[in-house]
């Protein structure tokens, strides 16, 4: 751990919110928002694997998009390499769109399905490397298939014609042909079945040991970020809730929501399911609870946590925003 | 003799004009009373094909070609419809992914409980609403009262599903067959789900059939363990020892493939190429082309399911260290 504190951040957000205004009711003069991130501090480390875990409602995809710039935030900054880029214009945001690029989870929607699969993956040097003779693309494209693991003869086939591990592929295929240095991969491999699942881990592993890359890892199945991640952030209704080393945060698991999230996951050796559980939902993300959003089901909480937020502060190795760990209560 | 015992099912699809592909290609089940059995494949391994043929559910184009469907000792193949329906959501309950795929939109939770119970028994409004209550009540929603008239979409996606198995459990049935019950919740959401599931089955030794992806969450619920291939079961057995030491190449390609199975930051163990489709299968053993032990006869014949002690393997060259343990 101690060898990657020394290295420098490659994209750093600051206080990151993001509200988007949900449909209003015809009779009511109320403008309800959805509070998707509520301050957001985070900087992900030159060659990391950095994970953002949470449940669906957290505002992880929500933080991977506005990084990527395809979501603009309410408030808050984006760095890239020492760079603001959250307000550029679109041309001189250009050179960093070649940097960074994104994985999307569904590789069925993330590819255009009229487009050969060799256009798919040459759009990216056309639109961003204009200078590029059409051999060069060409070259481009074949060693970015070759080194996924795709048959370059499948340049001249549609995406409708592959599995959806093979689209996966493409799609890391179409990430990589910039050669950036950061990718951002929004729940790559949930949509696949098992034995894909493995094959494409592997691929992303590889392409990290490769080219150097860093990654802006997220997802919710908290068994791939113990074998893929190097630190994790744990996100709770829009706001991180404990970051710390993978190893330590499974070993540790300080914030009582890192807890239960750990409890719930289904073990191999069994006996995660003997225990009743009572029936505990996210509250919404419109009507925020006043303290700490995980007050209402945190079997910790008491008075101040129901009335202040907690802020993400250091606890031993790792970062935890809540009073508990804080007052020693835990 | 068990409870439920299918024999040699298959389904077919029609494949172009005059030709069919199999769907399910010949799969024995038996589950006794109060088991529970875990069903794991990979999407198009035939797992909820199987759910609903069981129920007889299968619609055109396709068709149960071929086996007999036992439960407690009649055919539900040649049951009259009537008959059929007395069995299907009564004896037998089903479980679905979505929610909403039991759930009627527009109408209260309380309605469909009603109508559910008077389908199937002669019982009147206010001692229907008495027993749904306790049900809600069992699947510990909170307020159950209130939740009964509520409509489905006042209620979150958890809560959605403790009403779905509070409806399964309405007639008492002696089977509940779950099809990805858990797979669109949310971790926490899908521990509460299951240990609710595996508690209730226990408690009243309702019979369960889990079909799931998940291995983690088959070794968490069921006792029984059958690992779908391409159509077929590869393997069969008690669910601890096949999860320990499973027997046929294509189980333990899919074990060790989890994440949890290898050393952080090591590569993955993945199984090469993909599942056929069921229009192009391969000759033999349908696994046999991405098999690390495949040998010459693999690519010819079509292994049968075969015992090895409690459980029955279908491989010419299983994995059997440890199998009769």
């Amino acid at each position: 751990m101690t060898a990657l504190v020394e290295k420098r951040g490659l994209v750093e957000v600051r206080g990151l919110e993001k509200r988007f205004a949900m449909p209003t009711h015809f009779l009511s003069r109320e403008k309800p928002v959805l509070h998707a991130l509520n301050g957001v501090d985070a900087v992900v480390r030159q060659g990391e694997a950095f994970c953002v875990v949470g449940e669906s409602g957290c505002g992880k995809t929500t933080l991977g998009r506005i990084v990527m710039g395809l979501t603009e935030p309410s408030n808050g900054e984006v760095h890239f390499d020492g760079t603001r880029i959250d307000n550029l214009s679109d041309s001189r945001r250009r050179p960093f769109r070649a940097r960074m690029q994104m994985v999307f989870q569904n590789p069925y929607a993330s590819l255009n399905p009229r487009r050969t699969v060799f256009d798919t993956l040459a759009e990216p040097l056309r639109h961003l490397s204009p200078q590029m003779r059409r051999a060069e693309v060409r070259d481009a494209v074949e060693a970015v298939m070759l080194a996924v693991g795709a048959d370059p003869k499948w340049g001249r086939r549609m995406p409708h014609e592959f599995s959806g591990g093979q689209r996966q592929r493409i799609a890391i295929a179409r990430a990589l042909v910039t050669d950036p240095e950061f990718i951002v991969a929004d729940e790559p491999i949930s949509a696949l079945d098992v034995s894909i699942q493995a094959q494409i881990l592997n691929l992303m592993t590889k392409a990290r040991e490769e080219r150097g890359l860093t990654y802006l890892f997220i997802t919710h199945d908290l068994s791939v970020v113990q074998h893929f991640g190097d630190r994790v952030a744990v996100m709770y209704l829009g706001r991180i809730v404990e970051l710390a080393g993978v190893e330590e945060l499974f070993d540790r698991p300080r914030h009582p929501y890192t807890r239960l999230l750990l409890d719930a996951i289904p073990k191999l050796e069994g006996g995660s399911f003997e225990r009743e559980r009572k029936p505990g939902e996210l509250p919404n993300s419109i009507k925020l609870p006043p303290g700490c959003s995980f007050a209402p089901r945190c079997p910790l909480a008491n008075d101040r946590c129901r009335a202040e937020r907690p802020a993400l502060l250091p606890a031993g190795p790792a970062e935890v925003a809540c009073f508990a760990v804080e007052e020693g209560r835990d | 003799m068990a409870l439920l015992e299918v024999r040699g099912l298959e389904v077919a699809f029609p494949k172009g004009p005059h030709d069919e592909a199999l769907a399910l290609r010949g799969v024995d089940l038996d589950l006794d009373p109060g088991e529970r059995l875990g069903v794991v494949g990979e999407s198009g391994a035939g797992k909820s094909m199987l759910a609903f043929a069981i129920l007889n559910l299968i619609s055109e184009p396709g068709r149960i070609s071929a086996g007999s469907i036992r439960f407690d000792g009649r055919n539900l193949l040649t049951l009259p419809a009537k008959e059929i329906r007395n069995i299907r959501g009564n004896r037998i309950s089903m479980i679905f992914q979505d929610p909403m795929m039991t759930l009627n939109p527009v109408l209260t939770i309380g309605r469909q409980m009603v109508e559910t119970l008077q389908a199937h028994r002669r019982i009147g409004w206010a001692k229907a609403r008495k027993l749904s209550i306790e049900r809600l009540a069992q699947v510990a929603i909170p307020t159950p009262e209130s939740r009964f008239d509520s409509y489905p979409h006042e209620l979150s996606g958890g809560l959605r599903q403790r009403v779905v198995i509070a409806i399964a459990l309405l007639t008492d049935p002696e089977i509940i067959i779950a099809d990805e019950p858990t797979t669109a919740l949310d971790v926490t959401i899908q521990a509460e789900i299951m240990s609710l599931i595996l508690r209730l089955c226990r408690d009243n030794r309702v019979g369960l059939i889990l079909i799931t992806h998940d291995l983690s969450v088959v070794a968490e619920v069921t006792e029984r363990l059958m690992i779908m291939y391409a159509g077929k079961v590869v393997e069969e057995g008690p669910t601890r020892q096949i999860i320990d030491h499973p027997g046929h190449p294509y189980s333990r390609g899919l074990l060790a493939a989890l994440p949890q199975r290898v050393e952080r930051g090591q590569r993955l163990n993945q199984i090469p190429g993909t599942m056929p489709g069921i229009a192009d299968l391969p000759t033999g053993c349908a696994y046999h082309p991405r098999c690390e032990r495949a040998i010459a006869g693999c690519h010819i014949d079509i292994p049968e399911l075969e015992a090895h002690g409690s459980r029955r393997i279908s491989c010419f060259r299983p994995l059997l260290a440890g199998a009769e343990a």
